[in-house]
């Protein structure tokens, strides 16, 4: 049976990429995003590959008014239907700082956007009894860091969703993976100094399709990342105040 | 972040550049770019020496605009972003049924880099060049983007096409693919014995693809012996091709010394059995042999390499047999060395091609072969041939502009696309081809 992916903010770097692989095995994509101009050409791109549908929808994660069409849409889609969750946004730490009003913004485009449209088309995943849920988190939300703590936060907390969302969706069929990529080369990481294990889009993405075949729970990409912060959650706090990573 | 300060070379190792880089990945970044900083655009820079470099001036990377932007299955018409490359297009389409109709020897250049070189391919002498089947490029220009056809801008599509960047960068293109049998090559190997039958089998040949591997350290009576590869697309089913190696560090100098290089192509000439033989290739063994080895050019060591590729008349062709007597002699030569008979097939002002024999060379970065190359640019010019601005890292000015009878067109065309001098690239600023 077809396989759709509705992909949500298919603008990102990662979620191209993603795109194209689910092309290329033969699913479909719809993609949701703002740059629609930008969309087509990733749709036409993935047309070209094999994807037996490619269109583009307009989301915006802080406009929870467009979901609605989205849903539509998707439910005259037949086959099964996954959706793939790339929204987000980063201001530095400095920014929000300077002006606290950036982190509303913040928390919709990488927490609470993203939980109010998968909360509602939850029912028709589960109506369905197939599919997968794949949320993009960050090694950023596995702890607070000086650096990085508001988007931090907010990941931390989509990622408490996703474990509660797996926990319901599960017993009806549907799997949830969450995905913790570490820092990957992207368009909002391009000129930043200093990034540890750098992983292209290109592994992200074939990481997470592989993770979404095998049902995995909790993906961290590249996999270095998983023993990285298991220690990093294992510091004490009396410790972790102290340090600077 | 747009601009990324970082360090960059061409693919021979030899120059290197330092300066900020974008790389965007939406048109609507480009233009902005384009708008705000104008600058030169690059590819994956497989180009050997400067051509690729800006050296304390900005560049702007092209390689994450690879999308198609449609395709047409019933024609072959193709639209795609520059950055694509022609590897990928080739593993898109090639199940499909349609090739890039030019593919040069690495999968990994652009189609971007494709049209600023007007690069060819294995099968010149029918095909032509890249930019003979491009019919439509978009420039994206301070103004925004702009759409130049061979009809309806002839000028500017002849200064674009093997124009070195230097209309401003190109954004994407239309290209018509070409209709293949399948996506396997059925080859013909040929064991050649000597230089005037090398030249003579080249001559015949009447494949759709055909290329030598000549041996550049075998001289006396087995001077220009080699393997004559002759090739078709066809339809079957092989194993999928395996995955790269990567070379992980610079090689030590010795990996490439004479003795190593003579009883390496030794060996490889006598790998083709006395009789020849037919063989069934994946097409991107074939066309992209080198591609399987990723970073190859570290084989060559910290200090890089060079390769010479010129292309003289047909008439010229003893001027040639001279210059790979010089080759073989100096015992400077890698395994590396191509010889292939060319059409007179050329898109634009300043493409290489002409209808001839080209050969191509690589040597290590070392002051002899350096000199060597000067001598080689010499006997170049006076066999009325020219040199590939793709591979070259050592001309002078003076050599160059009396190789590309065109010149004088491409410069002010480009002068009125490009009056500020806004995507001048170290290979201009070397050869002094933005000067007067």
């Amino acid at each position: 049976m077809s396989q759709t992916w509705i992909i949500l903010g298919a603008t990102s770097t990662i979620a191209r990429s993603f795109a194209r692989l689910a092309s290329d095995s033969g699913d479909g994509v719809l993609l949701a995003g703002r740059d629609i101009a930008d969309m087509q050409a990733t749709a036409s791109d993935c047309a070209a590959r094999g994807a037996p549908l490619a269109e583009v929808i307009a989301f915006d994660a802080r406009d929870a008014a467009s979901f609605s069409a989205i849903l539509k849409r998707a439910s005259d889609i037949d086959g099964t239907l996954s959706v793939a969750v790339f929204v987000g946004s980063m201001p530095t730490q400095d920014a929000m700082d300077a002006d606290p009003s950036l982190i509303a913004g913040t928390v919709t485009d990488n927490f609470t956007g993203p939980a109010i449209f998968l909360t509602m088309i939850a029912p028709i995943l589960e109506a369905r009894g197939n599919g997968t849920v794949v949320g993009v988190g960050s090694v950023a939300g596995d702890r607070g860091r000086i650096g990085n703590y508001i988007y931090g936060a907010a990941k931390a907390g989509f990622h408490t969703y996703l474990s509660g969302l797996r926990n319901r969706m599960g017993r009806k069929g549907v799997h949830v993976m969450t995905v913790k990529p570490g820092t990957v080369d992207t368009a909002m990481t391009w000129g930043m100094e200093k990034l540890p294990f750098l992983a292209q889009p290109e592994k992200i993405a074939a990481d997470i399709l592989r993770g979404a075949n095998g049902q995995k729970n909790i993906l961290y990409t590249p996999l270095i990342w998983w023993p990285v912060m298991t220690v990093i959650r294992l510091i004490p706090e009396r410790i972790f105040k102290k340090l600077q990573v | 972040m747009t601009w990324k300060t970082t360090d960059y070379c061409g693919w021979g190792r030899v120059h290197s550049a330092h300066g900020p880089l974008a790389r965007p990945e939406r048109a609507s970044a480009l233009a902005t770019i384009a708008e705000k900083t104008p600058a030169p655009a690059v590819g994956m820079r497989r180009s050997y020496g400067d051509a690729c470099l800006n050296d304390a001036g900005r560049m702007i990377d092209m390689t994450r605009m690879d999308r198609v932007l449609e395709f047409d299955p019933a024609t072959g018409a193709l639209h795609i972003e520059a950055g694509a490359q022609i590897g990928q297009i080739l593993k898109i389409f090639a199940p499909k049924g349609w090739l890039p109709p030019v593919m040069p020897g690495t999968g990994f250049a652009t189609v971007g880099g494709a049209i600023a070189m007007d690069v060819h391919g294995k099968n010149h002498h029918g095909a032509g060049s890249f930019g003979m089947h491009v019919t439509e490029i978009t420039l994206m220009m301070p103004k925004g983007p702009k759409v130049v056809t061979p009809a309806k801008n002839s000028a500017l599509f002849k200064a674009t096409v093997g124009g070195l960047g230097q209309t401003g960068p190109i954004m994407s293109a239309r290209l018509q693919m070409l209709r293949a049998k399948g996506d396997v090559m059925i080859v013909t190997e040929r064991r050649v014995e000597a230089w005037n039958e090398f030249l003579a089998l080249l001559d015949a040949s009447e494949a759709t693809y055909t290329v030598g591997w000549i041996d550049a350290t075998a001289r006396g009576d087995q001077l220009g012996r080699g393997i004559l590869e002759e090739a078709e697309t066809g339809a079957g089913l092989i194993p999928p091709a395996k995955r790269g190696k990567r070379i992980p560090f610079d090689a030590p100098d010795m990996a490439l010394s004479p003795t190593v290089v003579r009883t390496f192509n030794a060996a490889y000439w006598r790998r083709v059995p006395d009789k020849g033989r037919t063989v069934v290739k994946h097409i991107d063994n074939f066309f992209f042999p080198l591609d399987k080895i990723h970073d190859w050019n570290r084989l060559y060591g910290k200090s890089g390499f060079h390769q010479f590729q010129c292309v003289v008349p047909i008439e010229a062709a003893d001027d040639l047999r001279a210059m790979l007597e010089r080759i073989a002699g100096s015992g400077l030569a890698s395994p590396l060395a191509v010889l292939k008979r060319m059409g007179p097939g050329r898109a634009g002002y300043m493409s290489f091609p002409m209808e001839g024999y080209t050969l191509a060379v690589d040597f290590p970065n070392r002051a002899a072969a350096r000199r060597l190359i000067g001598e080689l640019e010499a006997a170049t010019v006076v066999a009325g041939g020219r040199i590939y601005l793709a591979k070259d890292a050592l001309a002078g000015p003076d050599t160059v502009r009396g190789m590309y009878p065109e010149f004088a067109a491409w410069s002010k065309t480009v002068q009125k696309a490009d009056p500020d001098g806004h995507y001048m690239t170290d290979l201009v600023r070397r050869l002094k081809l933005r000067t007067a």
